[in-house]
């Protein structure tokens, strides 16, 4: 943590500090020399993008909290109170409700990021596992943040997603009614899911900073997915990649400051301008669109999971997709150990790289058909996805570990930087 | 080649997902296409004519105000819509409302003041269902913005009465309508041409009415709209030029490390 070795600051109040708390080394260390490799391209950008929307809707989420009154027969009112009589609620409300959508973009590019160049594996399977924690922990937030202003969306959303969990033998009905404080979604479910959206976001700063500190133990990976070798292979992060980041960051905000500005409503549901009513359930009721492709694999599995030529049912088929929504997460945390090739970058594994990038479309598929109803070729083509989702974790990484050529590596970052044909080619002349 | 494939997946995977918000529509072999109406308050630089909203809000009260009520209203808010304080005054105190209880603890009734909100036509849900043949006229507030199409799909509905087709027939208090959910609607066609009568000389068609009362719909739904689309203008070039002076400096910056170190 700084300690150790210290230089001393000229400036003597910086010092007197520094010799007592070394904030100013550690930020020296960590932010302004730290070594990074210097051929990131610039999907090493979304790191520091979801860190600047989460700070964004920590701020924005407590200035919301100051006006919003958690009741059921208030929520909806001081919502549109924020809208219309708060200074620049309607700013704030649309930046927080927004935010969420940027953030998940932010994230699930920054995932497939690691995905495609092997930031998962060794050494960096714990940051790894880190980063999908702050995941679940969104979407656990997010989740609970769509309830608030309870909206029949929120009202029928919240209604479905914990019901999933009346889907657990034995004990499913009394989590259900634990998690709701009551029989049916009410007014204890919107002032708990309140209390835990606020608290969350606290939550994730913590795995935030712990992910950072298992990222500066290990270092970032790399295009190319080889350790730096030395000195000649990375730069000092400032101010190489802060100016690189702020560039990316400005960018981002842009397309975030369009929807904010221009279709504050485009990715949410209309139906969530109408008060909850629990006598009124909606035509289709479909959760936000990062959600969508975890939504198909809960709705993929539509039939019982039994001992075949016997009545003997296992698995209902409720509880076979929860278990496969909620697997489709945690076969992300084995990941660093289902995977054995040796090399880390997509670039150099021509395999992994077709199936990576197909595993992106059909991520997208899966998206799509959690927006359609659940019937016709709908079923079948979610179902499909859904095999495609796990195959490619447990069939198709455990055969290239075995079976997928191992090309030969450039000889460092630095002589593939500076000879872009050794890159190109996926190949290293021999030095 | 590589890294360009990679780039365009991402950019069609964000595409998609933007695409791919959840947005529905249960077929119906009756239900016409959605036409897209020209409104004044479209686009990244639309403001609402101050005309038209006048004119809309004259209809709300001269026809829809009988049935829907606009609870999130104040009347203090038709200052938007370009009347002075004074008119706001005469327009509240049209209406009264119940108050109190005085220092006596009587409770008792006085004219709305701008600070109050819109007149309710029902003062309950039962009552409203009683008097309308058990069908609810909903609260218009938000309309706007809590139906698929929004302003658009207010002017079509509006317009969009006809007769049933061939072999289907109605029942007591159902209307048809082609662009409605299940195209039976409870509501009776409630504009007509020449139903009210404009002060300002615009045509007094059912389609002129019918685009004031959505552009007044919008307005109710979304006050700050014009606000918000007029500083996104200056938000969005403040980080156009913010990025391209970093994506200058990130260059300029970069420059030295291409040759060997």
């Amino acid at each position: 943590m700084g300690s150790g070795n210290r230089t001393q600051f000229e400036n003597p109040v910086i010092e007197w500090v520094d010799s007592r708390l070394p904030v100013f080394t550690l930020m020296q260390k960590e932010y302004g020399v730290f070594p990074t490799p210097k051929n990131f391209n610039y999907f090493w950008n979304f790191g520091a993008i979801a860190m600047v929307i989460l700070v964004t809707m920590i701020i924005t989420g407590i200035t919301l909290g100051m006006h919003y009154t958690a009741h059921a027969d208030y929520a909806f009112q001081s919502v549109e109170r924020i809208m219309r009589d708060v200074n620049f609620g309607w700013l704030i409300r649309y930046m927080h409700s927004n935010g969420a959508s940027f953030f998940f973009i932010a994230v699930y590019i920054h995932m497939f990021r690691g995905l495609y160049y092997g930031s998962y594996k060794q050494p960096r399977e714990l940051l790894w596992m880190l980063g999908v924690t702050i995941f679940l922990l969104m979407m656990a937030t997010a989740f609970m943040g769509y309830v608030l202003p309870w909206g029949q969306m929120s009202f029928w959303g919240a209604t479905v997603i914990t019901n999933l969990f009346s889907a657990i033998p034995i004990f499913g009905e009394s989590i259900v009614t634990f998690l709701w404080g009551g029989f049916s979604v009410d007014n204890p479910t919107l002032t708990r899911f309140y209390a835990l959206h606020y608290l969350m976001p606290f939550v994730i700063v913590g795995v935030v900073f712990l992910h950072v500190w298992a990222l500066h133990v290990t270092g970032s990976n790399n295009p190319m997915g080889i350790e730096p070798k030395g000195p000649q292979d990375t730069i000092p992060f400032h101010p190489y990649y802060t100016m690189k980041d702020s560039f990316g960051i400005l960018v981002f905000l842009i397309l975030y400051a369009a929807f904010v500005f221009f279709a504050p409503n485009a990715l949410g549901h209309p139906d969530n301008y109408i008060p909850a009513d629990p006598l009124v359930t909606p035509a289709h009721i479909v959760p936000e669109w990062y959600f969508l492709p975890f939504y198909a694999i809960l709705r993929a599995i539509t039939f019982d999971i039994g001992i075949p030529l016997t009545d003997i049912v296992l698995v209902p088929a409720k509880l076979g997709g929860v278990l496969a929504m909620f697997g489709s997460i945690a076969i992300l945390y084995v990941l660093p150990f289902l995977d054995k090739h040796p090399h880390r970058s997509a670039v150099f594994r021509p395999w992994y790289r077709i199936s990576i990038i197909l595993f992106l479309i059909n991520f997208i598929v899966l998206g799509v058909c959690g927006a359609k109803p659940a019937e016709g070729y709908w079923v079948i083509l979610s179902q499909l996805t859904t095999v495609y989702y796990f195959a490619f974790f447990i069939v198709l990484i455990p055969l290239f570990n075995k079976f997928e050529p191992v090309e030969k590596l450039p000889p460092s970052i630095n002589d593939a930087v500076l000879d872009p044909k050794l890159k190109a080619d996926g190949m290293a002349k021999t030095v | 080649m590589k890294a360009l494939s990679m780039k365009q997946t991402i950019l069609t995977f964000l595409t998609c997902a933007l695409m791919a918000s959840p947005v529905i529509a249960a077929e119906s072999k009756y239900k016409a296409e959605l036409p897209d109406h020209k409104f004044s308050f479209d686009g990244p630089f639309g403001t609402f004519d101050r005309g038209s909203l006048q004119r809309g809000f004259q209809v709300y009260k001269q026809v829809c105000s009988a049935c829907h009520g606009m609870n999130l209203l104040s009347y203090r808010n038709l200052t938007d819509l370009g009347y002075n304080a004074d008119e706001v005054k005469a327009i509240a105190s049209q209406y009264t409302i119940m108050d109190g209880p005085n220092d006596e603890g009587e409770m008792f009734e006085r004219t709305r003041k701008p600070s109050d909100r819109f007149h309710n036509p029902f003062p309950n849900e039962q009552a409203a269902r009683y008097a309308n043949n058990g069908a609810y006229p909903v609260d218009m507030s938000l309309i706007a913005k809590a139906r698929k199409g929004g302003a658009d799909y207010i002017y079509a509905l509006l317009i969009g009465y006809e007769d049933p087709p061939e072999g289907i027939t109605l029942s007591a208090g159902q209307h048809w309508n082609k662009y409605m959910e299940g195209n039976k609607i409870a509501m009776a066609a409630p504009l007509s041409d020449g139903i009210v009568a404009y002060e300002d000389g615009s045509p007094e068609t059912m389609e002129q009415y019918s685009e004031d009362i959505s552009t007044f719909l919008m307005w109710a739904a979304e006050p700050k709209l014009e606000q918000r689309k007029q500083m996104g203008v200056k938000v969005i070039i403040f980080l156009t030029i913010f990025a391209a002076i970093m994506y200058g400096v990130k260059k300029k910056l970069w420059k030295k490390l291409k040759t060997p170190t």
